[in-house]
């Protein structure tokens, strides 16, 4: 079962922006779309390692901004042709307030 | 209930129109393919390495049959459709299987022109257009020595090589006095005849056919003058005509080939019809760029999308034989009222000739090194204006100081771990790999899937080679207007105008009012649209923050391991004892693990972590410094030399002139990053000829420079003016940068902007245009008072604080 933990505000992030949790296995990213959803990947580009956070959000993919990676947010995999994948959290949102889950969703391994 | 498509022709036409349907709408259509050849889809283009022995026909397999079922495509092979009946809309094949269809493609391909002589029909005597006839050919070869070719044309010429690979002895018979006379100049083409030769094979030329002479089997070729030549096998490669047969039998109006309109569909509007078969506004195709551009539009047809059109083709041509670079494209030969340029170095076997007409290349061809071959088929299409580069655009785009590939062009003597790509590590044997195992045919596909030529571009050229050499033909035909990206049909040109005329405000108001396809737009046009608008409306709140790269957004640059860079200002490259006190005080407190001196007269600090940079600022700003922005398209260093105050050579005080420069300038968003330089004479030590706005000093005053450009392609900028005062200097410097802001697309230095519009442009705006020029260094000087607030530190004092703290820790 997954535990909850509350991180924080949906309004702590900007539109179309993210913010990072820190974790002891690494860092997460929080990423709120233009339509209010809120995603949850690990901070790790699965090309090189580069912070989703710090990319450019649009519709519910975001862009890497070290060499334009596209990666959906719903499941952390890379748009083809790209291979590869980032791992994805289950996020909860309770009006105003986020809750994550450090239990990786199915189908890409926190390690990957 | 799904409609049905019948497709009669099994070629790269048809099935690449199949590809691009499946991509638009998967589930529309019940699809049904006629072959007439017992095989998948395979790339008729590379027959000939196939012949050569380069390839093997798995090699150049398209679509095996794998693919047919794994998308429900019911595929005929081996059977030709010999009727249809368009009252039922059905189709009928020779075996008897029928088959209904909503809607009919047709792609029937041409068919090889046998010359109408006594002895056509013997055995051994073939053409040179599919699978079998390259079998035939192999097999021949095993057991018979002696080859003739008619046609001394493409495919002639390629077919001559292929057999002489397989060990044959070849002559090649032809009517005209030159080779390949349709793609080149007398020239070119006897530099071609030279090196064939050289590798043996025999000419007759100006030679007609009469009779091909033979009892069972094909044993001789007598010619019209009387000459006899012994052989073994005939090929005959003299020309194809499309094939019509099937659409006149069955009433649909053919001319030389089946006659379609601009959404490729026939006089029978349920029958659709593209590739070799076709005549298409009175031109007819065999070369495969335009064969692909019609599949895109007859898919969209089909897909019901009706947006596309197919406005006819440019094309190129290569010859496919190894070793030999060839390039042709337009009209070659020119009349009274073009001109010729022309590079001829016969003992390195190089050639080169342009025709232009009113400063407009009309054709191109090339021997020996052809890698700026796509460049000038690309000033070809674009029609650009080449009168400032006549002096040397006949040495080729990447005649100085390319880096990162050095000056190896030629693709195919490249070993496979030859690297390609420098910006992404990607190596010869990397790109072929992906062509051939993921059936790439276009320089996007291919930077898609291998990221090569995807960051600084300076390997397209290379890429594009190894596409043509790999796949064959010419694939670089792209739309003569290139949209932004993926999200809209709008050029960047059509977008910053409508966000003039229509006062659009903002990231998202443009999208929606210019028919995004996304919402959002991508990380590709959201910095862009942002740009403009900022450049457009700078009074007004148009910035978004989210719509810029990282390093705008967060104001420093971001390393590769996520920590970030912080580059102070320093006005003209000068400093001061307390300045650098200020920056080991912070370097110190921060424990900064490195600095380094830019090339840009400023002193950077390595390895800050995102949540100390607010600090980090606070402290520099105290010491009276702002940001360096040099993590942005923006104005970045003004480099200069200590001038006349100390120079026993300075002409002027350069120092300060860099300085009053810098103050002017700083600040400001550009289309890309922007340098200036400002040397004190012309030994330019400040290197203001490499820079997009170069001063140097001279004793009556001061030069002006622009479009210089010291990154991956070297480019010595071009001289603006000379003026007199240092009021001037500012002036056109302001006016300078305004023209490029305005004008030129996002991410577009100088350099390669001024290429695209011309120096002439520039000067006939800023130099001989007074009114104008004032204007625009108004309209600069209105924007800065806007745009010169420190970002550093009204971070240091709080803004955007979200951006540089974590949401939470966890544990």
């Amino acid at each position: 079962m997954s535990d909850w933990i509350e991180v924080g505000l949906v309004s702590d992030i900007p539109q179309l922006g993210a913010r990072v949790i820190n974790t002891e296995k690494g860092d997460i990213a929080i990423f709120r779309t233009a339509s209010d959803k809120i995603f949850a990947l690990r901070d790790k580009c699965p090309h090189k390692g580069g912070p989703l956070s710090q990319g450019i959000i649009h519709g519910e993919k975001v862009t890497c901004p070290l060499h334009n990676w596209n990666l959906s947010l719903d499941s952390g995999t890379a748009v083809a042709p790209d291979e590869g994948c980032a791992a994805s959290y289950p996020v909860k949102i309770d009006g105003d307030k986020i809750s994550l889950s450090l239990v990786p969703n199915e189908g890409c391994p926190e390690n990957a | 209930m799904k409609e049905k498509l019948v497709v009669i022709g099994n070629g790269m036409a048809g099935i690449r129109a199949v590809e691009e349907l499946l991509k638009l709408a998967p589930e529309q259509y019940d699809i049904t393919v006629f072959g007439a050849e017992p095989y998948g889809n395979y790339n008729r283009i590379m027959l000939s390495p196939v012949l050569a022995g380069e390839k093997t026909i798995d090699e150049i397999m398209l679509n095996d049959e794998q693919w047919y079922s794994d998308n429900s495509i019911t595929l005929h092979k081996g059977k030709t459709v010999v009727d249809i009946d368009r009252t039922q809309r059905k189709v009928i094949a020779d075996d008897g299987t029928t088959e209904t269809y909503d809607r009919l493609l047709l792609s029937t391909g041409s068919n090889p022109f046998i010359i109408p002589i006594p002895g056509n029909d013997l055995d051994g005597v073939i053409s040179f257009r599919d699978i079998h006839d390259v079998d035939k050919m192999v097999d021949t070869a095993k057991q018979h020595k002696h080859a003739v070719v008619i046609g001394g044309g493409l495919l002639g010429l390629e077919a001559a090589n292929g057999l002489m690979q397989q060990g044959m002895s070849v002559t090649v018979v032809h009517l005209m006095d030159t080779l390949m006379e349709r793609q080149l100049d007398p020239a070119a083409a006897g530099m071609l005849k030279k090196s064939l030769e050289e590798r043996g094979m025999h000419f007759l030329m100006g030679a007609q056919t009469e009779a091909i002479i033979g009892k069972d089997r094909v044993e001789k070729v007598h010619l019209k003058d009387g000459t006899e030549i012994y052989a073994d096998l005939v090929v005959m490669a003299v020309g194809i005509r499309p094939n019509t047969e099937l659409a006149e039998k069955v009433g649909i109006h053919c001319e030389r080939g089946v006659v379609v309109n601009d959404t490729l569909q026939t006089y029978d509007p349920r029958v659709y019809a593209l590739g070799e078969c076709v005549q298409h506004r009175g031109d007819t195709y065999g070369l495969v760029a335009p064969l692909f551009e019609m599949a895109k539009v007859c898919a969209n047809h089909l897909a019901h999308h009706g947006i596309a059109r197919y406005e006819g083709s440019v094309t190129s041509t290569k010859l496919k034989v190894t070793g030999i670079d060839l390039f042709s494209a337009g009209d070659f030969t020119g009349d009274d009222t073009t001109d010729e340029l022309v590079f001829q170095d016969v003992a390195s076997g190089v050639y080169r000739k342009l025709i232009v007409k009113d400063n407009r290349i009309q054709g191109a061809v090339m021997y020996g090194d052809t890698i700026d071959g796509t460049w000038y088929f690309d000033l070809m299409r674009d029609e650009t204006d080449i009168s400032d580069m006549r002096s040397t655009i006949l040495f080729g785009q990447a005649h100085l100081g390319d880096s990162g590939h050095g000056d190896d062009n030629r693709v195919a003597a490249m070993s496979d771990t030859a690297e390609i790509c420098g910006c992404n590590g990607v190596c010869k044997g990397d790109i072929v790999k992906a062509i051939t195992e993921k059936k790439l045919f276009t320089l996007d596909d291919v930077r898609a899937h291998t990221k090569a030529s995807s960051s600084c571009g300076s390997c397209t050229g290379l890429v594009e080679a190894l596409l043509s050499h790999t796949v064959g033909g010419d694939y670089s035909v792209a739309p003569h207007l290139k949209p932004i990206c993926g999200c809209t049909e709008k050029t960047h040109d059509e977008t910053r105008e409508a966000i003039k005329k229509l006062e659009l405000k903002t990231v998202h108001d443009v999208f929606k009012v210019l028919d995004w396809k996304n919402e959002d737009g991508c990380a590709k046009c959201r910095p862009a649209v942002n740009y403009y608008l900022v450049c457009e409306w700078p009074a007004e709140q148009s910035d978004d923050n989210q719509s810029r790269f990282i390093n705008e957004r967060v104001h420093a640059n971001i390393q590769k391991d996520g920590t970030y860079s912080v580059i102070p200002r320093m006005w003209g490259g000068e400093t001061n004892p307390s300045e650098l006190r200020a920056i080991a005080d912070v370097a110190d407190k921060f424990n900064v693990p490195q600095i380094h001196v830019t090339g840009g007269q400023r002193i950077d600090l390595l390895g800050v972590k995102k949540e100390d940079l607010p600090a980090v600022w606070g402290d520099l700003s105290k010491a009276g410094f702002v940001s360096g922005h040099a993590y942005g398209k923006a104005l970045r260093t003004v480099k200069t030399c200590v001038g006349q105050e100390w120079c026993r050579f300075g002409t002027q005080n350069s120092t300060q002139m860099g300085i009053d420069l810098e103050k002017m300038t700083w600040g400001s968003w550009m289309p890309h990053k922007f340098k200036l330089a400002v040397s004190g004479c012309p030994r330019n030590c400040a290197e203001a000829t490499i820079k997009d706005f170069g001063v140097v000093c001279v004793d009556s005053g001061y030069e002006l420079h622009v479009g210089g450009n010291g990154g991956i392609k070297v480019r010595a900028t071009d001289f603006l003016c000379a003026v007199k005062t240092p009021d001037e200097v500012k002036e056109y410097c302001a006016a300078f940068i305004q023209i490029y802001r305005e004008e030129a697309h996002y991410l577009e230095r100088t350099a390669p902007w001024i290429e695209r519009v011309g120096l002439s442009y520039v000067k006939e705006k800023i130099v001989d245009d007074v009114e104008n020029r004032k204007t625009l260094a108004e309209r600069f000087l209105f924007s800065q008072k806007y745009m010169q607030d420190d970002p550093w530190k009204a971070r240091a004092e709080g803004t955007d604080k979200h951006e540089f703290t974590p949401l939470k820790k966890i544990g």
